[in-house]
Formats: structure tokens, C-alpha cells, sequence
């Protein structure tokens, strides 16, 4: 089960050019800056852009050197950035729109479907509204759900958080979640926000200017240093960790991961469940040996992998490894001089601050 | 008042502009659609062709039009095989010189509301399911309904205003070509002006009513 | 003081050679052509001609347009505006008759009798609107005089004037058309199709007026250009474009 991409598209002065393997389920991330063509790629796996090349998915070819299957007949959920929405019909006549056709086309969703994707994203007061009269948030949420009652077999999303303020975002993300948690269909997910990718994906392909940079499963491929692309202020490290304790006089939790553990704010997150954390780089700090007389909450032993310079000269990136689990720290060039942070040496991690996130 | 002859002329005024309507919209539509999506070459001189009414003083156009549908000429050469026989002085006639004489006012509208919808909602239906054929009817039709209440009310109006090209190629034929304009240009000719200012008033009152209903609808649509 | 520079300035007008707008009837246009340029050699002034209908001709000189002289396409304007008082009484006259023809781009189609129109050969007889245009009531006055069967009838197509009327039949829309013979006329004869130059006593002669209109009223060039265009030469002129005077 996976999706083979290989395009090749020149447009003047860009280029695409990618060969991609991707898992066949989960959230796959295309992830970099604007202009990088990962739209293009997205476009080009929809069938709304011709490119050459070939393109496989989960056993079936869309696309290779003699064909190319249409948009309209590609068993795909596409939601864009703008939603998209049509204007002339209600929320209730888009969600048909997709359903009705696809239905004729082979097995769409019944109203039992229908009625638990519209309850997953909320859509159910809003149903005979038209598109005009709801927020951008709301519209998304219609887009999404549009989408998936066409029962695609791979769905695609288009920065569908890009043109949402952030209160917006933070009320589409849960809907996403529980998406990626529910969903046995593949997603591709474009976006240059790295927090929603760190949030969001299992996977994910780093794209620079029409090539794919780097590509992995995306805690392994988040804490590499190597990477040409600097993520600057959202470099950091994303690993899987269970919640373990809940500290109700400080309302504190405690996680543990691969290699220790963590003491977090308490989320209401209940004992058992497993959360992705998210370190930031700028938020680790090393000491050689340890010290207790600090604020911070978090002291781990950790071994020194490797560091790479950062995007400005002061500073540097260092790999560090706690167990089986990779962290990245960024500190000034003068003090990983001054620590003599050779690959091997042992040292002890400060983090200041710890994400819980999904 | 109206005379008989006036009455008949109003009535085939409003047929001729009722028939010419229809049959531009059923035309107008799959050139505006083209028109508004090709890529082509071919969209300069097509869209040229389209819109050469507006410039052409009407009486050119009817003397070309009576030149190419007489018996010289290639449309005419084609009635004619084809047993309808020739064009000029009949309704049929009239009825193709309206068309291409009014088709810019009803194909431009129409373009301009299909190149106002822009290639996103139709990728959106094409991603839904949607076959091309399909975007275009559940879609693109009605995202455009303002241009095509514009392209029927300017179409209509301006085929009942039409004067120059049914002048040229009528004959004036009560019953068959001889519409209120060329009539009233009639009445005004031969000093008649009590009956010439009857049916000018009619028409000058008709076409404020047709303008004022469709500024007030597309007034109100862009609120 | 004043008296004397109005003199000066009659003299100043007097010695220059003077201009005279006209308005000319669109059928009597190319001969018109001709007379003004022999009317400028001989007598220095320039006659300016503006042709177009006469119809329109008569709304524009009752609205004030700067015509000095009118060439009509028919006698009814020219009396009109002398009894309006926007003429100078007594300066109308008959500068030239218009002589129907019966005409078909088709050789042979037209015989020199006019048997066709009883024959019936045709789907369409072109004629000028009889109410707007002298040639177009000529043309009726004929058909009735010819006592045809009600089916001629039914297959006029009427032109708003009798240019129109010509473009019908030279195009072929309509086979057949009652024309100008100043239309058909080239080099003293008909030179193409067939034609049946219908005779004077069928309908009423197609007289066309000129008059000296109130803006000409004392204008030496005005003056000048009526009495020429009733000379002989002018005359010859008229004749050879298929007019009689």
C-alpha cells in the first residue's frame, strides 16, 4: 500500500521535478515555503495539472506514459485553500453535490455516512445556510466535509488552515485530528506552517524549489540538522510519548517517552493516552553537568550526536539523543565552543518549554 | 392612435425579438463559453467577429449581409441548395441579420459572467465528481445567471431597436419584415409625425422600462 | 464710417470669387458633380455639394442648415419651402425630369415591353417606398396603369429610396426593380443586365425642383450657379446621365 508520484513539469522559470514513495495511510506533510511547488505537486496528483510523468495509487495507475485518468473520474477529496464553496447552493447543496456523483460512480455514503461527517465537523445547524453567510472556518469545515462524502480513496488538502486567522485555526485543528485519527485513507497534507505539520503528520516530504529535499517518517526526518531547509524559530523535535501520571495539586501531568520522561501542563489529557510532544530547539539548553538551582522542571542526561551551523553565524543546531528519542537544542556557536560539545560527550538537557500536542 | 398597420408591425417587432433572443442565447452560450476559456489563437478574430456590430454602422452590415445572402453570395448559394431558398425579404432573413447583429450584445454579458467565475469553482466540481459537461450545466450556468438576465434584456432591447440591417435587408414587407423602427422611420419620412410620435413614444417608453428593470436587478445583485 | 466699411466689404465680396453651398438630391449627385467643375472654370465661383435625401435636406433647412441652394429629388420640397417662406419666392424651377426604368441585372430577363411583369417570372419586384420617394410613386402609378394581377403585389419589396431600391436588384435579391435610368445609364446606354425604359405617359413626369433658398437670397455665386445649371451645357449634362429637360 503506497502512493507512487514521479512528475516532471517546467513552467517558465520553475521547475518540478519529484519522485516520491509515499505511505499508503496516515497524513503525508508537503512541507516548505511558498513558491517551493507543493501546490503544484498536489495539483498534479489531483489531475488538475498536466504533468509527465506517472502516478500510482494504493495499486491503481491515474497516471503513467500512455494515460491519464481526469480529474472528475479520480476517486479523490480535494479541499483548497479558499473553500471553494459553490455560492448558488446551501451547505446542504454542496455536501450533495460531491455525494450524488459519486454515488453514480460506484459506492458513495449513505445517510448513515452522511450524517456522522456531518456530525464530525459540526455542520449539522448549518445545513440551509449559503456559503455567503458563514465564517471562513465554517466554510473550511464544509469544504472538508464535501470532500469526504464523495468516500475518496486518497484525500488532498491545500493549506486548507492558510487563510483562517488563528482563533480559526484553532477551531479547525481538533476537526482535523480527530480526521487523521478516524480515517483509513491516505491524506496529503500541504502546508508551510510547521506547527500544523508537527501537529498533524506521520510523514512528510520537505520540497525546495521544485525538488524534494528530504523525506521520512517525520520525528526521524523533523530532528535531522542535514536538511538545506532551515526551519529557523520552528526547528525543533516531535516524538511519540503516553501519559502516565496526573499531578492534580500542581496541575501537572507526567509523560514518558522513549529514553525519560516529562512533566507537562495539565491538558485534561487522561492517563494512558497517547500525545505527540513537540520541543522547540530555541526552548533546550545544555549544561555538562546538573544543576538543580534552576527554574526549570525538565533535566535529562543526553548524548551529543552531532551540530550543524544555523542560518546565522552565531548560532549553531546540536543533535542530541535521549534513549532512542531525538532532540534538537540551538544555542550560540561561543557556547557549544566553551561546553566542547564533540559528538559522544554527555551532557545534561534543560527544557524550558514542552508541547503536547494532539 | 395605433392603426392596424402598426399593430401588426409591433407584434412581428416583438416576435422577431422574442425568436432572436432564444436563438442567441442557445448560440451566444457555447461562443461566450469558448470565448471566456480558450487559450487559442483563434479567440482574438473570433471575439473581433463577435463584437464587429458594435462598430459597423447597421446599414454595412445590411448591405453585406444582402450581398452574401443573395444569390452570389456563399449564404446565399447554400439557401438555396438546400431548398430554403433565398434569404432577403423574409422573416428567416430578418431573423439572421438580428442574430448577428445583436450577438455582442448578448454574448459579451454572458463571456464576461463566465470569465467572472474563473477556473476555481469549476476544478471544485471537477474534484466533487463533476464530468466537464456536468460543471458546465451545475455550475457554470448558474454562477452566471446575472450575465445571462443582462445578455436576454440587452438582446431583446436592442433587436427592438434594430433599424439599419432590417432596413437594408426587409423590404418592408407588412406582416413579414416592416418592424416599428423601419415603420416609424417611415411615418417620420412622410411627415406623419402624430403617428411617427406614437410609436416612438411606445419604444422610448418600452426600452426605459427594459433598461430601468435591468439596472435595478443588476443594482440590486451587487449589493 | 459704418456705412463705408459695409460698402467696402460688399465690393471685397463682389470682386472675390464666391462659394455656394448646395444640396443636392443623392440621385442627381454625380451630374451635379460634373456641372460644378465646368461652373467653376468658367466662372470662378466654387459650388460646394452636399448630396443626401431630400427629406432630410428639408427638416435641416427648416432647422436653419446653411444651404443656399436645393437640387430635389422631387417638385412637392422645393414649392414646400417657397410657400414656407424659407425660399425666395419665384427662383423654383424644373432643372431636370427623372425617367423610371424597369431594370434586371439578368440579361434578357427584362423585355423592351415590359411583358415580364405580366409573365410573372420573379419572386421579387423592387421598387421605392411611393410615399417617401417620386421614383417609388412613379413606380406604382405604373402598375396600376398596367392593370397587373394582384400576385405583382404581393412580391414588391419596398426600398426606403431609390438607391436602395437599385442595390436590391443589383445584388440579386431581387430579380427585377423599377430603378432611375440615371442609375443604369453609362456612356449614353444601358450597360448591363436588360432594362425596359418605361414610357413618359404612364406616370406622372418625376419632376426635380431647384430653388434659391432665403440663406442664397442676394448671393452673387448662388445666383450664378441657377443660371447655369440652366444653360445648354448643363443641360447636355443632365440629358447624358438619362434625365430629359
Amino acid at each position: 500500500m503506497s502512493i507512487k508520484a514521479q512528475f516532471r513539469l517546467d513552467y517558465p522559470g520553475f521547475a518540478l521535478d519529484v519522485d516520491l514513495d509515499l505511505p499508503g495511510r496516515g497524513v503525508t506533510a508537503l512541507f516548505g515555503q511558498s513558491g517551493c511547488g507543493k501546490t503544484t505537486l498536489l495539483r498534479c496528483i489531483a489531475g488538475l495539472e498536466r504533468g509527465a510523468g506517472r502516478l500510482e495509487v494504493n495499486g491503481e495507475t491515474w497516471q503513467d506514459a500512455g494515460s491519464f485518468m481526469a480529474t472528475h473520474r479520480r476517486p479523490l477529496g480535494y479541499v483548497f485553500q479558499d473553500a471553494r464553496l459553490f455560492a448558488h447552493l446551501t451547505v446542504r447543496g454542496n455536501l450533495d453535490y460531491g455525494m450524488r456523483r459519486a454515488f453514480r460512480r460506484g459506492p458513495g455514503a449513505d445517510s448513515r455516512g452522511f450524517n456522522s461527517i456531518v456530525e464530525l465537523l459540526g455542520l449539522g445547524p448549518l445545513q440551509e445556510r449559503l456559503p455567503e453567510r458563514l465564517s471562513g472556518g465554517e466554510q473550511q469545515r464544509v469544504a472538508i466535509a464535501r470532500a469526504l462524502l464523495t468516500v475518496p480513496r486518497l484525500l488532498l488538502m491545500d493549506e486548507p488552515l492558510a487563510s483562517l486567522d488563528h482563533a480559526r485555526k484553532q477551531e479547525i485543528l481538533p476537526y482535523l485530528e480527530r480526521l487523521r485519527d478516524e480515517l483509513d485513507i491516505p491524506l496529503i497534507y500541504v502546508s508551510h506552517a510547521a506547527d500544523e505539520v508537527a501537529r498533524l503528520a506521520d510523514h512528510i516530504v520537505v520540497l525546495e524549489a521544485g525538488r524534494a529535499v528530504a523525506q521520512g517518517p517525520l520525528a526521524e526526518t523533523l530532528a535531522r540538522i542535514d536538511l538545506p531547509i532551515r526551519l529557523g524559530e520552528d526547528a525543533g523535535a516531535v516524538f511519540a510519548a503516553t501519559v502516565a501520571e496526573r499531578d492534580a495539586e500542581w496541575h501537572l501531568s507526567r509523560v514518558e517517552f522513549d529514553g525519560g520522561e516529562l512533566w507537562v501542563k495539565d491538558s485534561g489529557v487522561p492517563v494512558g493516552r497517547r500525545v505527540r510532544v513537540r520541543i522547540l530547539a530555541r526552548d533546550v539548553s545544555i549544561a555538562n553537568s546538573r544543576h538543580d538551582d534552576v527554574s526549570i522542571m525538565n533535566l535529562l542526561p543526553a548524548v551529543v550526536i552531532a551540530h550543524a551551523g544555523e542560518d546565522h553565524p552565531s548560532a549553531v543546531l546540536v543533535q542530541l539523543r535521549i534513549g532512542a528519542t531525538t532532540l534538537l537544542a540551538r544555542l550560540t556557536r561561543r557556547s557549544a565552543q566553551r561546553l566542547d560539545l564533540a559528538p559522544g560527550r554527555e551532557v545534561w538537557v534543560q527544557i524550558k518549554a514542552v508541547a503536547l500536542i494532539g | 392612435m395605433l392603426s392596424s398597420p402598426d399593430l401588426a408591425a409591433i407584434w412581428l417587432t416583438f416576435k422577431l425579438a422574442t425568436i432572436t433572443t432564444l436563438l442567441l442565447l442557445l448560440i451566444g452560450t457555447p461562443i461566450a463559453w469558448w470565448l471566456a476559456r480558450t487559450r487559442s489563437w483563434w479567440k482574438g478574430p473570433v471575439g473581433a467577429v463577435v463584437a464587429l456590430p458594435i462598430v459597423l454602422p447597421p446599414t454595412v452590415i445590411g448591405f453585406y449581409l444582402l450581398l452574401i445572402m443573395g444569390p452570389q453570395g456563399f449564404v446565399g448559394r447554400f439557401t438555396e441548395w438546400a431548398g430554403i431558398g433565398l434569404l432577403p425579404f423574409t422573416f428567416g432573413g430578418l431573423l439572421v441579420g438580428s442574430v448577428f447583429y445583436s450577438m455582442p450584445f448578448v454574448v459579451q454579458p454572458i463571456q464576461n459572467a463566465f470569465e467572472a467565475i474563473g477556473e476555481r469553482p469549476l476544478e471544485a466540481a471537477a474534484t466533487l465528481r463533476a464530468s466537464p459537461l456536468d460543471t458546465f450545466f451545475s455550475v457554470a450556468l448558474p454562477l452566471a445567471k446575472p450575465g445571462f438576465i443582462t445578455a436576454t434584456i440587452l438582446g431583446f432591447a436592442h433587436t427592438v431597436g434594430e433599424f439599419g440591417v432590417v432596413l437594408m435587408i426587409g423590404g418592408n414587407i407588412p406582416d413579414k419584415t416592416r418592424v416599428v423602427s423601419v415603420l416609424i422611420y417611415d411615418h417620420v419620412e412622410a411627415l406623419e409625425y402624430g403617428q411617427a410620435h406614437w410609436l416612438a413614444g411606445g419604444m422610448l417608453a418600452f426600452s426605459f422600462l427594459v433598461l430601468l428593470a435591468l439596472y435595478t436587478l443588476t443594482g440590486r445583485k451587487s449589493q | 464710417m459704418r456705412l463705408l466699411f459695409f460698402a467696402l466689404l460688399c465690393c471685397a465680396t463682389l470682386v472675390r470669387a464666391g462659394e455656394v453651398p448646395v444640396a443636392v438630391a443623392a440621385n442627381f449627385a454625380a451630374p451635379a458633380k460634373q456641372i460644378a467643375a465646368d461652373f467653376e472654370k468658367e466662372t470662378g465661383h466654387k459650388a460646394t455639394l452636399v448630396s443626401g435625401a431630400t427629406g432630410k435636406f428639408y427638416a435641416q433647412i427648416r432647422n436653419g442648415a446653411p444651404f443656399e441652394v436645393l437640387l430635389a429629388a422631387d417638385d412637392e420640397t422645393a414649392a414646400r419651402l417657397e410657400k414656407e417662406g424659407a425660399a425666395v419666392a419665384g427662383t423654383r424651377f424644373t432643372y431636370a425630369i427623372g425617367r423610371l426604368v424597369l431594370w434586371s441585372g439578368r440579361p434578357g430577363l427584362v423585355d423592351d415591353k415590359g411583358e415580364v411583369l405580366r409573365k410573372g417570372d420573379f419572386a421579387h419586384l423592387a421598387i421605392a417606398n411611393p410615399k417617401l420617394a417620386p421614383y417609388g410613386a412613379a413606380a406604382v402609378e405604373v402598375l396600376t396603369a398596367l392593370k397587373l394581377p394582384d400576385a405583382v403585389q404581393a412580391r414588391l419589396v419596398v426600398a426606403e429610396n431609390i438607391t436602395q431600391a437599385h442595390m436590391f436588384v443589383v445584388t440579386g435579391n431581387a430579380e427585377l426593380g423599377f430603378v432611375a435610368l440615371s442609375q443604369v445609364l453609362k456612356d449614353g446606354k444601358v450597360a448591363e443586365g436588360s432594362a425596359w425604359i418605361v414610357p413618359a405617359n404612364l406616370h406622372q413626369p418625376i419632376r426635380q425642383d431647384a430653388i434659391l433658398l432665403d440663406k442664397g437670397r442676394g448671393k452673387p455665386a448662388a445666383e450664378a450657379w441657377l443660371n447655369y445649371l440652366k444653360g445648354d451645357k448643363a443641360k447636355a449634362i443632365i440629358k447624358s446621365f438619362g434625365y430629359e429637360i
